[in-house]
């Protein structure tokens, strides 16, 4: 019962679902192989494919729970991958690991940045969050389109290509890459009191304002951070392809982050959030594609299944639908306000 | 000039909401011809009564009758209907429409199917100029004061021909000058039979306009009264509920000790502080081991001046010196840094935060003035949880409980732990004892009079006067957005002393 309560039950029930079907229509489809000391198999390709929206839909989530919301991450990676393309295509030796790290360097900084100019409109001017990411999400693809200069930017650089398609310890870079940052962000937000301020400025803005949380700083940060993880991303996709495409990167890649948040159970009205939501959310959307690949339906499809998935995440988190649902269980819901407990108090 | 047979007559209304009987078994009278106040503290039942006779809210029972016909309304368009118009404090129009839209919106008149724009126009203007009014009807709404747009929204009242105009708090925010032009407004609307029924919590302008007014208390009818009947200190005394001969009596209670000012430069002191709009320039100084109360009606500027002390507003002129040192707050962090704690008179919108714990609740302040990087270690943690909640005997002691299920005497003793936590030198309580049951209250007081012992500077603000009187060292006492006197509150003050300078505004 109390297992069926936690907020992360039905998302988890949708992915393992998932999986399973999956696997009755491919029993090979959870097995791992190792080849050249590399690990393969359906597995690995779900998270590696889901690093990039896994990166984007923590800065979002993050973003989401100060009330706020960030449209313009796609217009970043697009932007990220062509700053970082065509400065190692205009580079005499495209080869060289310190091309390509001086590259990384450039685009991130970049990304940074305009994650900075969207926070500095949220926090400092007061913009609604919608209208000011609203602003980057248009200019930022005439931006990335401006430095590849209308083309589709390709390179040769096998240290880039390891960025997306490398191997480390026999696992996928980019896998690891965003495993590190997702326990970067969880440590920062969890370990320090960066979560807690977060969700407080998120629950009321106006408490935390009285209380001496520094609101502004908070939520520019946010939004600074939701840059940089939207830069790395579009750095892993550009990557992975080999070539920088202003118009296509990282395109709805906005609106597949939001949809991973809210079905990992961070609700669009800010406070309370779940970075492993959000991780499951971006494990359900990228088996989703994959399961609608293999099957053979057309990928122009794959939306609508999306779709079904999402509201039937939806629907099970919906206050309204758990009562139901409670109600037709013989125990009833537990009490929503929490028993007197008594505590050891000290001297 | 009443007429003989009332506009409006409410005979016996009742209104129960789970728990509360909001009113009970209440009379109102209003007549053609008159501007009538109603008049009664916080919770006295004015806003049902209002609610009731717009047909927002059902009755349980009573009667009601519009000129002369009984009607039941079970709803605000039945009570249009019947010639009853509502202008509230928040203006309900449209802002980005032109004042010839908002006056004639739903009632535009109409050629072939089609609005005719200058009908709107020529309409619009005539109900301008029926009140006297100057405003271009082409005009957006948005460019006018928040006056002007009141004065616009009666106007459009009068195009439903509203024999019955109410007019809820429609002062609250509104200058001099322009309250002297609403009642301009209203003496017109008087003078052509209109009944109107005002509600405003300034004295001075119930005095200034009113015919008659009715006192509400505790949801019951304490009696109509014609205003020039009726001296101010018996006004107040009646919406307070205590004859003055019982309020100086009640005053046996034992007196603090003012603490004697060891020739101490006072902690915080404010120099012709003060916000347009808000509260007029003030002095106030504050010392360590002393608390100050606030009295005053509701909207009278107590909240405004606690505000300013914190920051949380910025002053446009004065300065504000804490320690010695001359300045002014930049806001609640600066206020903060500085020794000084502010706990909001609304609890649920600018106190708690529902959705986060009773512990993460407890340590908000402490936690924001370290900043996020450093967070508080867990057993520091626990400690000052645990502590407070034993302190102040918060229910249920359990600090993973959300706040937000917590009733609101124990949300009140959350945040003075949030406060107390971070050791303040100057503590401002706004309302701390507001809705919260007679323990808690008690327990508050207690611990106000305790932590000044301790050498806390307090700030406390009530809209019950004998409790200001009971912790109080000092009074100042506030009126319409002015401190109007300070008093020290010794062995022979009284309530009646207090209320005596509320309503005659400390000129007498």
């Amino acid at each position: 019962m109390h297992l069926v309560r936690h907020r992360l039950f039905w998302p988890l029930v949708a992915l393992v679902a998932l999986l399973a079907a999956n696997t009755i229509n491919t029993p090979s489809f959870l097995s791992l192989r190792v080849q050249d000391g590399h690990l393969f198999g359906a597995l690995i390709d779900i998270m590696r494919n889901s690093a990039p929206l896994l990166l984007v839909a923590l800065g979002m989530t993050l973003v989401i729970a100060t009330r706020g919301i960030d449209l313009s991450v796609g217009a970043v990676v697009a932007i990220s991958g062509a700053v970082a393309l065509s400065f190692i295509g205009s580079s005499p030796n495209p080869e060289a690991v310190s091309t390509v790290l001086i590259a990384v360097g450039i685009a991130l900084g970049l990304c940074f940045v305009l994650g900075v100019w969207n926070g500095f409109l949220v926090s400092v001017l007061g913009i609604q969050p919608i209208i000011a990411t609203l602003v980057l999400m248009t200019a930022g693809r005439g931006i990335a389109m401006l430095i590849t200069e209308g083309q589709i930017t390709t390179i040769n650089s096998p240290a880039y290509r390891v960025i997306g398609s490398g191997f480390w310890l026999g696992l996928p870079v980019a896998i690891l890459i965003a495993g590190a940052i997702f326990a970067l962000v969880a440590v920062l937000t969890r370990r320090t009191a960066l979560g807690m301020l977060i969700e407080s400025v998120g629950i009321n803005p106006e408490a935390s304002r009285l209380a001496g949380v520094q609101s502004r700083s908070i939520v520019w940060t946010v939004y600074a951070l939701t840059g940089l993880f939207a830069g790395i991303a579009g750095l892993m996709i550009s990557s992975n392809v080999m070539a920088a495409d202003a118009n296509n990167a990282g395109l709805f890649i906005e609106l597949d982050a939001i949809l991973a948040v809210v079905i990992g159970g961070t609700s669009l009205a800010g406070g309370k959030f779940s970075l492993a939501g959000t991780l499951i959310g971006a494990f359900i959307i990228q088996t989703l594609t994959l399961t609608v690949t293999i099957l053979g339906i057309s990928p122009s499809v794959t939306p609508l299944f999306k779709a079904i998935v999402v509201i039937a995440v939806v629907l099970m988190q919906a206050p309204i639908v758990r009562k139901k649902m409670a109600a037709r269980r013989p125990q009833g819901p537990r009490p929503a306000v929490v028993e007197a407990k008594p505590v050891e108090v000290a001297a | 000039m009443a007429s003989l047979s009332p506009a409006v007559e409410m005979t016996g209304i009742s209104i129960e909401f789970p728990g509360v009987k909001a009113l009970d078994g209440v009379n109102f009278r209003l007549f053609p011809g008159e501007v009538h106040s109603l008049m009664g503290e916080n919770g006295a039942g004015k806003s049902t009564l209002i609610k009731a006779l717009t047909g927002v809210y059902g009755i349980d029972s009573g009667r009601i009758t519009v000129f002369g016909v009984p009607q039941t309304f079970n709803g605000p368009g039945q009570a249009q209907a019947a010639g009853i118009s509502t202008v509230y404090q928040e203006v309900n129009l449209c802002e980005n429409l032109s004042v010839a839209e908002n006056i004639m919106l739903g009632h535009e008149p109409r050629s072939r199917g089609r609005i005719d724009w200058r009908g709107v126009r020529r309409e619009a203007s005539k109900y301008l100029a029926q009140l006297g009014l100057d405003i271009d009807p082409r005009s957006l709404l948005s460019s006018h004061s928040l006056a002007v747009q009141q004065l616009v929204a009666i106007s459009r009242a009068m195009v439903v021909d509203a024999k019955v105009l109410i007019l809820d708090e429609p002062t609250s925010s509104l200058d001099a000058g322009e309250v002297k032009q609403l009642f301009s407004v209203m003496r017109v609307l008087r003078d052509q039979g209109v009944a109107i029924l005002f509600v405003s919590h300034f004295l001075d302008q119930i005095y200034a306009i009113s015919d008659r007014l009715t006192v509400l208390r505790n949801g019951q009818l304490v009696g109509e009264y014609l205003v020039d009947e009726l001296p101010r200190r018996q006004l107040v005394s009646k919406m307070i509920g205590q004859s003055l001969e019982v309020l100086d009596q009640l005053e046996d209670a034992p007196k603090r000790t003012v603490a004697a000012r060891t020739g101490a430069a006072p902690l915080v002191q404010a120099l012709g502080l003060g916000r347009r709009g808000a509260i007029e320039p003030f002095d106030l100084e504050l010392y360590e081991g002393e608390v100050v109360g606030l009295a005053g009606l509701l909207g009278s500027g107590r909240t405004e001046l606690a505000r300013l002390l914190y920051g949380a507003d910025h002053a446009d002129v004065g300065e504000l010196s804490v320690g010695g040192k001359p300045g002014r707050l930049r806001g609640p962090r600066a206020a903060m840094k500085q020794g000084i704690a502010f706990s909001s008179e609304h609890r649920k919108a600018e106190g708690i935060v529902g959705d986060l714990t009773v512990r993460e609740n407890l340590m908000l302040g402490l936690q924001a003035d370290r900043g996020w990087a450093r967070r508080i270690p867990a057993r520091q943690a626990d400690e000052v949880v645990s502590k407070y909640i034993a302190a102040l005997g918060i229910r249920p002691a359990n600090p993973d409980a959300l706040v937000r299920n917590l009733s609101g005497g124990n949300q009140q003793k959350v945040l003075l732990g949030r406060w107390l936590a971070t050791a303040p030198k100057l503590l401002i309580l706004d309302e701390p004892t507001r809705g919260i049951d007679v323990g808690a209250k008690a327990e508050i007081q207690r611990l106000v009079a305790s932590l000044a012992t301790e050498g806390m500077s307090v700030v406390f603000i009530s809209a019950e006067l004998d409790e200001v009187l009971r912790l109080s060292h000092r009074i100042a006492v506030m009126r319409d957005r002015k401190k109007v006197a300070e008093i020290t509150n010794d062995e022979s003050t009284t309530l009646g002393d207090v209320v005596e300078l509320i309503a005659s505004g400390g000129t007498s």
